[in-house]
């Protein structure tokens, strides 16, 4: 009676059980959730429009594939605004309204850095999105960037070498007074305090409200600085080459630029055309540059882009954004599985292909080695897109294997330079 | 700190034009908040709404931004008229809260405006063209970007001719009447109602052209009022409200003071300038430095 009993109850609790899991049918009718808060207003929101575009297009095209696992892949993206303070909340919306099964980090290092403790304490895989940095302190195990560069230096030492092999001795630091921009100077200073011969002559933060940059470019003037080292945000990077076409530099001055955040964006070099030139900025991406499968992905992007109204050329975020999606798809293949802690091993111990390069991550999820390239505008012209297609007018002068020109110097003579 | 003569007459002299910029922001709100005593928060808003205006027009007419400013000033009028009428039929004429309740329209309206612009222009920075844009007038070592030249030339001349039409016309000195005692005004038999639509227009008209003079001196992006609504607030104040050549005085003394923090002692400092010279002033002349 008593052994009949237990069966019974048993047969009965499984009943209720398998009940209440859904069925293998409806698993896979079950979509994979991605979710991510992207800046798509502010003053990030035209490299988030951008990156969306290319991220939407993975989906579309994975989805085409017939999905992950077997189950559609559904993407949910929030405009945090490119305010900091709204994408925790963002993120625990994500987590705990939407459910979703992988996160993606926002663009940019300020809007992520306040979501790496809570997705720390939640134990969620998170792929980064061009941050900087913002994993050194919190050490999660399951953060992977997609960014080209690793450690500070990564930045910064194209315009260093250059700048040494051209043999300045003095430089100037202007940093905006942001996240990311603090850290890129930051690590200038270090390897300055590191004596390789430069002399540190100004060094001074802005907040990113100033609009006109006049005085500031009139004090670095003054200082007749031999390499001028600027980290910023777009809308700054804007004002401050408008400053320096309008203001000038010292004529022994032989670089500026360095970090500056827009340089990279269709609509802000499109604005700024010929002033651009002479300038000598990190990239991350350039015509010239050969990554496999790099030209098939702007044929499918661009014309999404022009329907999108949004960055047309896409250089800098779209593809490495595309790269996120094709990393999660390789992983989940592989591993067969969504689980976030298999992922992450999945991540630490293969070689990622993607189309901006393969990726290897070391023990912060950075990539290694890291591939930012350093590039010096020449020869623009005023309101022409196509003419960014020509790898003649951004020549990659770092690093060595993907060197397309010299540099020239001094900045007098670069802005002149065909 | 860097310091020399040189480097502090560049500053004040960029400063005086930075200052001329600043009161031609400012003049609008000068009217409609010091004036009239209307919560004009969306004033900054309004703003870039002229610069996207003078883009639109610069960028798809090729029209001068000058002259597209000054082109957009009879339909920014009617902007304001029709803002005003709104204002007034549901919150001034029904008395109560019509500060707090029309504080938050004007915040509604601001944040409406700029989702708009996103919507229509996107959210990448726009920028005029213009031959006077991104070029200099050379006096032996100094640059003048010719930028901050007309955007001085223009505050100068706003100002003026918003003095004499406040002085000495008839609608100007009734402006300033309604703003004192609107039933005095009503038993000249002037309609205030009418007089403060009026003033509203010519508010908002006012900024068409220094929305204008904005995209001339910095390029825009929908979000950018967030920047001048705390700084374009300290001007008026600072000058006292409603007082125009006080908005002058008070936006050149913001210009000037900040180009000399930011050039000699760190940029980092300027955005605490305006706010501090404003506790400092409201605590030793509570009226501001041309109220009465």
């Amino acid at each position: 009676m008593d052994k009949t009993r237990r069966k019974v109850l048993g047969a009965g609790g499984a009943g209720v059980l398998a009940a209440s899991l859904p069925t293998g049918t409806a698993l896979a009718a079950q979509p994979i959730k991605i979710g991510m808060s992207m800046p798509q207003t502010g003053g990030l929101g035209a490299g988030g429009q951008a990156a969306l575009v290319a991220l939407r297009m993975w989906v579309e095209e994975v989805n085409g594939r017939g999905g992950l696992l077997g189950r559609q892949v559904e993407f949910i993206a929030y405009d945090d605004q490119s305010n900091p303070a709204n994408t925790p909340g963002i993120y625990t919306k994500l987590l705990d309204v939407d459910k979703v099964d992988l996160l993606i980090a926002p663009y940019a290092t300020g809007p992520t850095a306040p979501i790496m403790p809570l997705v720390k304490q939640r134990g969620k895989l998170l792929m980064g999105n061009f941050s900087f940095q913002v994993n050194s302190k919190v050490k999660h195990d399951m953060w992977f960037n997609n960014a080209p560069w690793n450690k500070a230096d990564g930045w910064s030492k194209g315009f260093i070498a250059a700048g040494q092999a051209a043999g300045a001795k003095t430089i100037a630091i202007l940093a905006e007074d942001a996240e990311f921009a603090q850290n890129l100077a930051d690590g200038m200073r270090e390897i300055i305090g590191k004596g390789i011969g430069l002399t540190k002559v100004f060094d001074q933060n802005f907040p990113p409200t100033t609009k006109d940059f006049s005085s500031l470019i009139r004090a670095v003037k003054a200082t007749k600085a031999d390499l001028v080292f600027v980290a910023c945000y777009p809308p700054s990077a804007s004002g401050l080459v408008n400053a320096v076409n309008e203001i000038g530099l010292a004529s022994q001055t032989m670089m500026f630029g360095g970090g500056m955040v827009g340089l990279q964006f269709t609509p802000i070099m499109i604005n700024l055309g010929s002033k651009l030139n002479g300038i000598v900025n990190y990239h991350t991406y350039v015509p010239g540059v050969k990554f496999p499968g790099i030209d098939d992905f702007f044929k499918r992007y661009t014309p999404k882009a022009k329907a999108a109204k949004v960055d047309e050329l896409g250089y800098y975020l779209p593809p490495f954004n595309y790269a996120i999606g094709q990393m999660l798809e390789q992983a989940i293949n592989a591993t067969k599985s969504i689980d976030d802690r298999k992922l992450a091993d999945y991540f630490r111990k293969n070689e990622m292909k993607t189309i901006v390069g393969n990726f290897r991550f070391d023990a912060d999820g950075e990539r290694v080695p890291d591939h930012v390239i350093t590039i010096q505008f020449r020869g623009l012209k005023d309101k022409d897109q196509e003419q960014f297609r020509n790898p003649a007018r951004q020549v990659v002068i770092h690093p060595a294997e993907d060197k397309t020109g010299a540099v020239i110097v001094p900045f007098d003579k670069a802005r002149k330079a065909k | 700190m860097i310091f020399s003569f040189d480097l502090l007459f560049e500053a004040i002299l960029f400063g005086i034009l930075l200052g001329c910029f600043y009161a031609a922001v400012s003049l609008g709100l000068s009217v409609a908040f010091g004036l009239l005593d209307v919560p004009y928060v969306a004033h900054p808003a309004v703003l870039i709404l002229g610069s996207y205006g003078t883009f639109w027009l610069n960028d798809h007419l090729g029209i001068d931004p000058l002259l597209s400013g000054i082109m957009l000033m009879p339909v920014f009028y009617a902007l304001g008229v029709m803002l005003y009428r709104f204002y007034h039929a549901s919150f001034e004429s029904r008395g109560g809260d019509a500060s707090v309740n029309g504080l938050a329209f004007f915040f509604g309206l601001a944040f409406i405006i700029e989702v708009l612009l996103i919507i229509v222009f996107g959210v990448d920075q726009r920028s005029a063209h213009a031959d006077y844009i991104g070029e200099s007038l050379e006096i032996g070592e100094i640059r003048l970007p010719y930028r901050l030249l007309v955007a001085f030339g223009v505050a100068l001349l706003l100002t003026y001719v918003l003095t004499l039409f406040f002085s000495k016309t008839f609608v100007g000195r009734a402006i300033k009447a309604v703003g004192q005692d609107e039933m005095a005004l009503r038993l000249m038999g002037a309609n205030p109602t009418q007089i403060k639509q009026m003033a509203f227009g010519i508010a908002t008209a006012v900024n068409a052209l220094a929305g204008a003079m904005l995209i001339i001196v910095s390029p825009v992006e929908p979000s950018m009022d967030r920047i001048y609504i705390g700084r374009t607030f300290c001007v008026v104040v600072l000058a006292g409200l409603g007082s125009m050549s006080g908005t002058l005085v008070a936006g050149l003394l913001l210009g000037i003071v900040e180009s000399i923090v930011l050039t000699l002692f760190g940029a980092s400092w300027a955005p605490a300038v305006a706010f501090g010279m404003l506790l400092i002033l409201l605590g030793l002349r509570p009226q501001g430095l041309f109220g009465r």
